[in-house]
């Protein structure tokens, strides 16, 4: 188990890269913590994957360094790295039994056989697969494929990092929560260093303490699930996590006030830096609620998810939506839309620019 | 009420009457012919299974038979591996794929007689490119026509050259089918080239490969044209495989009878064995 350490890295798939567009990953520094478990969240294409096979070694970085516990590993073939990683779809060898499948690494390496038969069966027993043992491996399902693809990972006792590719892609709606919360207490025994790839944030969320948010190649914030919920460091943030995404409002910045249309709305706190840019207010729709008085608005549409209403409004042309607990209003009724202050936050080019002010 | 609809049979019927006037027809011809015996003018006097068992006991079969089966092996033996070979070493991305596969996809193209037309000249000691090279240049006598050793020694190497193309392009196919996280996944887990290619590309391949050595089993167990154009079936009887007797006897010799049995114990033969190896090889995939 190590620390993994990323320093300057950039990678492109084009052998002579000219603009920032050309690059997959745009200058990554990131440190993952001994025994963290961490996501990686993004869209598709936003270079996870890329970052993903650059730490396992499958690609070798165009700039920049992966360390593991200080130790420059970049020049290194996967199989020296010590790490283990499993994709998307299950990876199984189907000529052998499920036993031989979860000693192939240890013996790969030449581990002894009495050390291999106790590794196996204690990874066996933590998957609950130990009375598939000795089935041809060929025959499984897809999920239990895919939990063999998982201890085949966790099988040797001093891999650096386990990685997931989307690991749940092929599996069943009501086998990911079983795999998944398998595999959070998994992390819990082994103790390893684990990353999670996914595009789905409730994998992300519920999975990882640490979340890496990702986009165009970039690192976009770095947080628990909680602070990515509460303070988004960037409008694409706020709007891929949460359901709905927050609301992102235009609006203008004169002499400290902030106007979205005709509306003055109140910040949570002082704003930091110069402000010069693109202006957008962030505001969760948990925090958005109906009041007598505030924005005026018209409710547009009212889609009941069980748990709450979710009512979408449209003020000064803009939609925004709002979380209500109860009774919701009507399609067409006029409202006023409360927004929380100590929630109401700044973006300017897309960054957060207010600090969270006293809270009252 | 399930109401069953009985259109479809006249959707077959065309391909049953297809079939029957090409191949069952011809061949109760043949089943009939196996039991009789003819003088020609169309008189037949009945014969029983005289002629099978004529057959079966001949030494001239048998060694025909022999010499069928040691063709076969000789051909599976040196194709299969050559093809998996020459897969493996293919590029599976870029320019040079479409190359290769046309490359490959050439010796198939040229017509059974002409290859033979083509090896028998190639060999030619005095004329031939290859015949003159060995004979005048490397000082190995070399002659198939005086020679069974060198007779057969061509007939193989001719058949590999036309037809491991077939198990290369076949094998291909499978190889490339494979997704790159197999590789990746081999890599990661330490695995040596020789494991990746046991635990991975073989059980990976193995379906095509069944495919693959069915079919040059029964194309190489029925081949006529190019060892018939080469050495005729010499020197001697050396290279006489099974269809070449078989014409002898039946267009040669005039022996219908005979002959149509021969034709039956050959074709039973062949289904027989291609029945049995099949059965073996997909017998894991049904538990």
């Amino acid at each position: 188990m190590a620390k993994i350490t990323l320093s300057k890295l950039r990678h492109s798939y084009l052998p002579n890269p000219k603009s920032s567009s050309d690059y997959a990953l745009k200058e990554i520094d990131l440190d993952w913590q001994d025994g963290g478990a961490y996501a990686l969240l993004g869209p598709s294409g936003c270079g996870k994957s890329t970052l993903l096979n650059i730490i396992s070694g499958l690609l070798t970085p165009s700039e920049g360094q992966i360390l593991f516990d200080g130790k420059d590993v970049t020049k290194l073939p996967p199989d020296q790295r010590n790490i283990a990683q499993v994709f998307q779809f299950p990876v199984i060898y189907d000529t052998m039994t499920v036993y031989d499948n979860l000693a192939f690494p240890l013996r790969n390496r030449g581990r002894d056989e009495a050390t291999v038969e106790r590794r196996v069966m204690a990874i066996a027993e933590m998957l609950e697969v130990t009375d598939m043992l000795n089935v041809r491996a060929a025959n499984l399902s897809p999920d239990n494929k895919q939990k063999i693809s998982m201890g085949r990972g966790l099988v040797r006792e001093d891999v650096n990092v386990v990685m997931f590719d989307e690991p749940l892609t092929v599996i069943d709606p009501h086998l990911k929560w079983k795999l998944r919360s398998k595999l959070k207490e998994l992390h819990q025994r082994v103790r390893a260093t684990m990353i999670y790839v996914t595009h789905d944030q409730t994998e992300a969320l519920t999975f990882a303490d640490q979340v890496v948010v990702m986009e165009l190649g970039q690192v976009v914030q770095i947080g628990t699930p909680v602070e990515l919920f509460e303070r988004p460091a960037h409008t694409f943030v706020g709007h891929f996590i949460g359901s709905p995404g927050m609301n992102i409002l235009p609006c203008t910045l004169q002499a400290g006030v902030v106007q979205f249309g005709t509306h003055t709305v109140t910040l949570e706190g002082p704003i930091q830096g110069a402000a010069d840019g693109k202006t957008e207010i962030g505001i969760r729709p948990e925090f958005v609620a109906l009041a007598d008085t505030g924005l005026p608005a018209t409710v547009t549409k009212v889609s009941d998810v069980g748990r709450h209403v979710i009512v979408e409004c449209q003020s000064q042309g803009h939609k925004i939506n709002a979380v209500v607990e109860g009774t919701a209003p009507e399609v067409g009724a006029d409202v006023h839309l409360d927004l929380k202050r100590e929630q109401t936050r700044l973006y300017v080019d897309g960054w957060l620019a207010t600090e969270p002010g006293e809270r009252t | 009420m399930k109401t069953e609809n009985q259109k479809a049979w006249f959707f077959v019927l065309p391909v049953l009457l297809l079939v029957a006037f090409n191949a069952l027809i011809p061949m109760m011809t043949v089943v009939n012919y196996s039991v009789q015996e003819t003088f020609g003018d169309n008189i037949f006097f009945w014969q029983g299974l005289d002629w099978f068992q004529q057959i079966l006991r001949s030494d001239r079969f048998h060694a025909a038979l022999g010499r069928q089966f040691m063709f076969t092996f000789l051909i599976l033996i040196i194709e299969i591996p050559l093809g998996i070979a020459i897969a493996l070493s293919m590029p599976r991305k870029g320019f040079w794929v479409p190359v290769c596969l046309v490359l490959m996809a050439l010796p198939m193209l040229i017509p059974w007689n002409v290859v033979g037309a083509m090896w028998n000249i190639f060999t030619l000691p005095d004329i031939g490119l290859l015949g003159y090279f060995l004979n005048h240049v490397l000082g190995i006598n070399y002659d198939m026509t005086q020679d069974p050793v060198a007779a057969w020694v061509t007939i193989v190497t001719m058949d590999v050259w036309h037809w491991t193309s077939l198990v290369v392009l076949l094998s291909y196919a499978g190889l490339v089918s494979i997704p790159d996280a197999y590789y990746q996944a081999a890599k990661i887990d330490g695995a040596s080239n020789w494991s990746v290619f046991r635990f991975i590309q073989l059980p990976k391949m193995k379906n095509v490969l069944t495919i693959a050595i069915l079919l040059r089993f029964m194309d190489s167990f029925n081949i006529y044209t190019e060892p018939f154009v080469l050495t005729g079936g010499g020197p001697g009887n050396s290279t006489t495989l099974l269809s070449i007797d078989l014409v002898k006897i039946a267009l040669g010799q005039f022996d219908l009878g005979p002959a149509a049995a021969m034709s039956l114990i050959y074709f039973a033969i062949t289904l027989l064995v291609s029945w049995l190896f099949y059965t073996l090889m997909t017998k894991d995939d049904l538990n």
